[in-house]
């Protein structure tokens, strides 16, 4: 409206002048302020896991179980009863990731992926020993949602209860993993979070390492651009494996994978071992398979004596108590 | 009567809706969500994903006017067409989606339709006949072996801007929105974002989230049209909609009509203001039967019970005209036209002349020209590729392959074992095909009855080759043992073989590395390797179309003699 007064039309400038003001000292206020926060963009935050998952050795007990014999339950049953029993490893309430081979596309015959049976069985056992809760979980190579299927471990591992984790985007937390060659990369969850961890590889043939045993299984706990890891694969497996401590490794050497691997394919490559090993020593774990199978010394496998280096195990396997049972 | 015509049109209303939501949730069933019997199961897709674009009466004309054949679920088609020789346009009112958007989005406020603007915009217009000469070109190429038709079709044309374009922007978003919510420092709260996901999956938010090359471009055409409607009600399905035309013509003979009585008229011109075809429902004018989408407004508004639909009355009728009003020298000119653009089309290189390396099909895929006969462009195959590894084509096929099917296996290589691709395509451009033929294996279950074996049964179906780079490949050319490419080789025996050669490093040590090579008669080019190569930008080891299967044409080496 126009103003019909000089009286009036002086208020009316002053208003607009304190106004103006107002807006041009809070647009000078606004911009400082955004001047002052302006910094180069950094790194999304890394955590740190403090994660203790270990359990303290006992002299009595034998630190590696070699299990043969015809129903892969059986097998695995009695090699966790000869190291102690799952009392030993899980304590009552716990939550427990138990970590399968669950890569690829294929079905159990074809022995890509670990033994869905045995999966289901060390479910139970965790369960018989108290834990609260047993997450079964892998980051595939294929679709996740076809692997977890065809490899019938989803199936197997929700029949007895256990809760099956895909490895969506969203369930990893970048993590620093503090080793040699591998700092920040992206952790699924559950690994993070879990009371103990069951590592449960399937032994396979691999045409870079000569053998894909416990240490390479844990690949799978991580996502984000994995193919970069195989050009330090040694040093990675020992990070890798440094990191994820396992309560307790099992080995499933059913059906192996002689030729192939790690994705096989053709049964002519799988050969029938019906063995199982089990124990706490995940180095000598991986040096008894690798000679047992391929026939790989353990002086010819750098990662093993990596992990000996840093006090991962024994890379003699010779060296660790052993029982051998026949089930 | 006029109470029966009134709940005809809230009758209509609702199977709009119902379609609608129907075609929603089979558009979000177009995924594989991790469920089979049995891990021997099948990837299979336990809803008819394809009914709508299998119902399409111009896809199922089109290509059988260029095959000469009806493929599978295409006779669903029939169910549409049939009834429309009696009812008339039905199918635009009650049932099509895109009539659905387009219906909902006219009747959004608009300034450009208020008031005797609005009464004017719904009379007939001339330029609702461009429909036809759209049509008479599409159906005209194909006689030539073109499928134009799938351009401009409405059921492809929605299927493939919400499956590329608009549900992947969707699934950005509340990914966005749900990434927020889980950088939240309470576990309730990341547990409530847990919750919020899962119930969001399988609707708008995928395993993965999707992403589709030329997406944008898709989805801004299909927000255009919809955006059209603000100025003309229905814009797309009165002028430009090829389907609509086809089913104006089938309507021509139908038997329901809209009786007008003059004598009841008091020329309020309320019929005008929700008229969906702009068919001309006031007493004066003739109904234009080919036009109107039976959607009931129109008697519903009369206040004076003026006019109604029926049955009849036949023969002369001084009230009705039939026909669409097409121009008879124009639709000639727009077949010749259509008919025109294919060898035009075919004159560049291309096809057979010059294979594009990037023209990477889909296993099962026809050869190029019987490709060609039959893809309509609904990216029912991209949306149902659970490893997204199935983009609409640019110019890797030529401009008249634009929007069909091209493996980019940098984004996702094809699984060996699914097929879904295969089985979700309408009108057969994909061929059915089981896992066994895929693999070459001996099939566990017959084939089923009326589904041919491809060509070479016995050999797995090859869609290209991989090659290396060994410029960029890291033991050829960094001294750096990797074979990522050999650990992702799906085939047994592995079509990537390696040679332990020993190398010097930069500081001239020499040391052993493996340096892997490509038996090109074991690759099935499925791209794995190039998806797994760690040098991200340009792969070290890439697929390229040649040696596919479905050619005769684009091949290298001499293949072995199929298994027996």
């Amino acid at each position: 409206m126009a103003s019909d007064s000089p009286a009036a039309d002086r208020r009316e400038f002053m208003l607009r002048v304190l106004r103006l003001g107002g807006l041009s000292a809070a647009t000078i206020g606004a911009g400082a302020w955004l001047h002052y926060r302006s910094d180069r963009p950094k790194e999304s935050e890394v955590l740190v896991a403090d994660r203790r998952t270990g359990v303290p050795a006992d002299p009595n007990l034998p630190e590696m179980v070699v299990a043969q014999g015809e129903s892969p339950e059986a097998l695995v049953r009695r090699a966790v009863e000869a190291l102690g029993g799952m009392r030993r490893f899980i304590a009552r309430g716990d939550v427990v990731v138990v970590k399968p081979n669950i890569g690829w596309d294929r079905a159990p015959e074809q022995a890509a992926n670990t033994n869905p049976q045995l999966v289901a069985e060390v479910v139970r056992l965790c369960q018989d020993a108290g834990a609260r809760t047993v997450i079964v979980t892998d980051m595939s190579c294929n679709d996740p949602r076809t692997c977890f299927e065809r490899s019938g471990i989803a199936a197997a591992a929700r029949s007895v209860g256990a809760q099956v984790v895909l490895p969506d985007e969203r369930k990893f937390r970048q993590v620093n993993l503090g080793g040699e060659v591998l700092t920040a990369w992206p952790v699924l969850e559950p690994f993070l979070t879990a009371d103990k961890i069951i590592n449960l590889p399937i032994a396979k043939h691999h045409s870079l390492t000569g053998c894909t045993l416990g240490m390479k299984n844990f690949y799978g706990i991580i996502g984000g651009q994995r193919s970069r890891l195989h050009q330090r694969i040694n040093e990675s497996l020992v990070d890798l494996t440094a990191f994820a401590r396992p309560t307790l490794t099992i080995i499933d050497a059913y059906r192996v994978l002689m030729r192939g691997g790690p994705t096989g394919g053709s049964l002519a490559d799988v050969e029938f071992k019906k063995t199982l090993l089990a124990g706490t020593d995940p180095v000598a774990l991986d040096s008894y398979a690798a000679k047992a199978w391929w026939d790989l010394d353990y002086q010819r496998l750098p990662f093993l004596r990596m992990a000996q280096a840093r006090g991962l195990g024994k890379m003699n396997f010779e060296e660790v108590r052993t029982t051998f049972l026949t089930v | 009567m006029r109470l029966t015509q009134t709940t005809l049109a809230r009758v209509r209303l609702v199977s709009q809706a119902v379609f609608l939501v129907a075609f929603f949730v089979l558009l979000f069933k177009s995924e594989f969500t991790g469920s089979f019997r049995g891990t021997s199961g099948q990837v299979r897709l336990p809803w008819p994903v394809s009914i709508f674009l299998e119902a399409d009466p111009l896809a199922g004309i089109t290509t059988a006017i260029a095959t000469h054949t009806l493929y599978r679920g295409l006779w669903w088609s029939l169910v549409i067409l049939v009834p429309t020789f009696f009812l008339g346009r039905f199918f635009c009112g009650w049932m099509c989606p895109l009539g659905t958007l387009n219906h909902f989005f006219s009747s959004l406020r608009s300034e450009k339709k208020r008031g005797k603007a609005l009464l004017d915009s719904n009379r007939y217009k001339p330029w609702q006949a461009i429909k036809y000469y759209v049509l008479a070109a599409v159906l005209a190429s194909s006689v030539f072996g073109a499928l134009l038709a799938g351009l401009v079709d409405p059921i492809p044309l929605t299927v493939r801007s919400l499956a590329l374009s608009v549900v992947p922007g969707l699934n950005y978003t509340s990914g966005a929105l749900l990434d927020v919510w889980y950088e939240s420092p309470s576990r309730w709260a990341r547990l409530g974002a847990d919750a919020a996901q899962f119930l969001l999956q399988g609707t708008i938010v995928s395993f993965r989230q999707p992403h589709f090359r030329q997406a944008f471009f898709l989805g801004a055409i299909f927000i255009g049209l919809l955006a059209l409607n603000l100025r003309v009600t229905r814009f797309w399905c009165r002028a430009i909609c090829p389907l609509g035309a086809l089913l104006g013509l089938a309507s021509r003979w139908s038997l329901v009509h809209l009786t007008k009585d003059p004598g009841r008229c008091d020329n309020c011109n309320r019929c005008l203001v929700h008229c969906q075809g702009g068919d001309d429902p006031i007493p004066g004018p003739k109904w234009r039967k080919a036009e109107c989408h039976l959607c009931f407004n129109c008697v519903g508004d009369c206040p004076t019970c003026g006019i109604a639909f029926s049955v009849g009355p036949f023969g002369s009728n001084a009230t009705t005209l039939e026909a669409p009003q097409a121009q008879r020298r124009k639709l000639i000119t727009a077949m010749v036209a259509g008919a025109a653009l294919v060898p035009l089309l075919r004159s560049t290189t291309g096809l057979e002349v010059e294979a594009d390396p990037r023209l990477i099909r889909p296993p099962g895929a026809l050869d190029e020209l019987h490709f060609l006969e039959r893809c309509i462009r609904c990216g029912e195959c991209m949306k149902v590729c659970p490893n997204n590894a199935l983009h609409p084509a640019f110019m890797e096929g030529g401009l008249e392959a634009i929007w069909t099917p091209v493996l980019v296996a940098r984004v996702g290589y094809c699984e060996p074992n699914c097929v879904l691709c295969s089985q979700v395509c309408p009108t057969g451009a994909i061929w059915e095909i089981t896992e066994a033929q895929k693999l070459g294996r001996p099939a566990a279950t017959p084939a089923r009855a009326g589904v041919p074996s491809p060509p070479e049964a016995g050999n797995p179906i090859k869609i290209g080759t991989a090659f290396y780079d060994q410029g960029r490949c890291l033991p050829w050319a960094m001294a750096t043992d990797c074979i990522v490419c050999e650990e992702w080789c799906p085939t047994s025996p592995k079509a990537i073989y390696l040679v332990t050669t020993e190398v010097a490093d930069a500081d001239g040590n020499r040391k052993p590395v493996r340096r892997p090579y490509m038996d090109a008669k074991r690759c099935i080019g499925c791209g794995a390797c190039e998806f797994a190569c760690p040098v991200k930008d340009r792969p070290a080891v890439y697929v390229t179309s040649v040696g596919e299967t479905r050619s005769k044409t684009n091949q290298f080496i001499l293949p072995p003699a199929p298994k027996r």
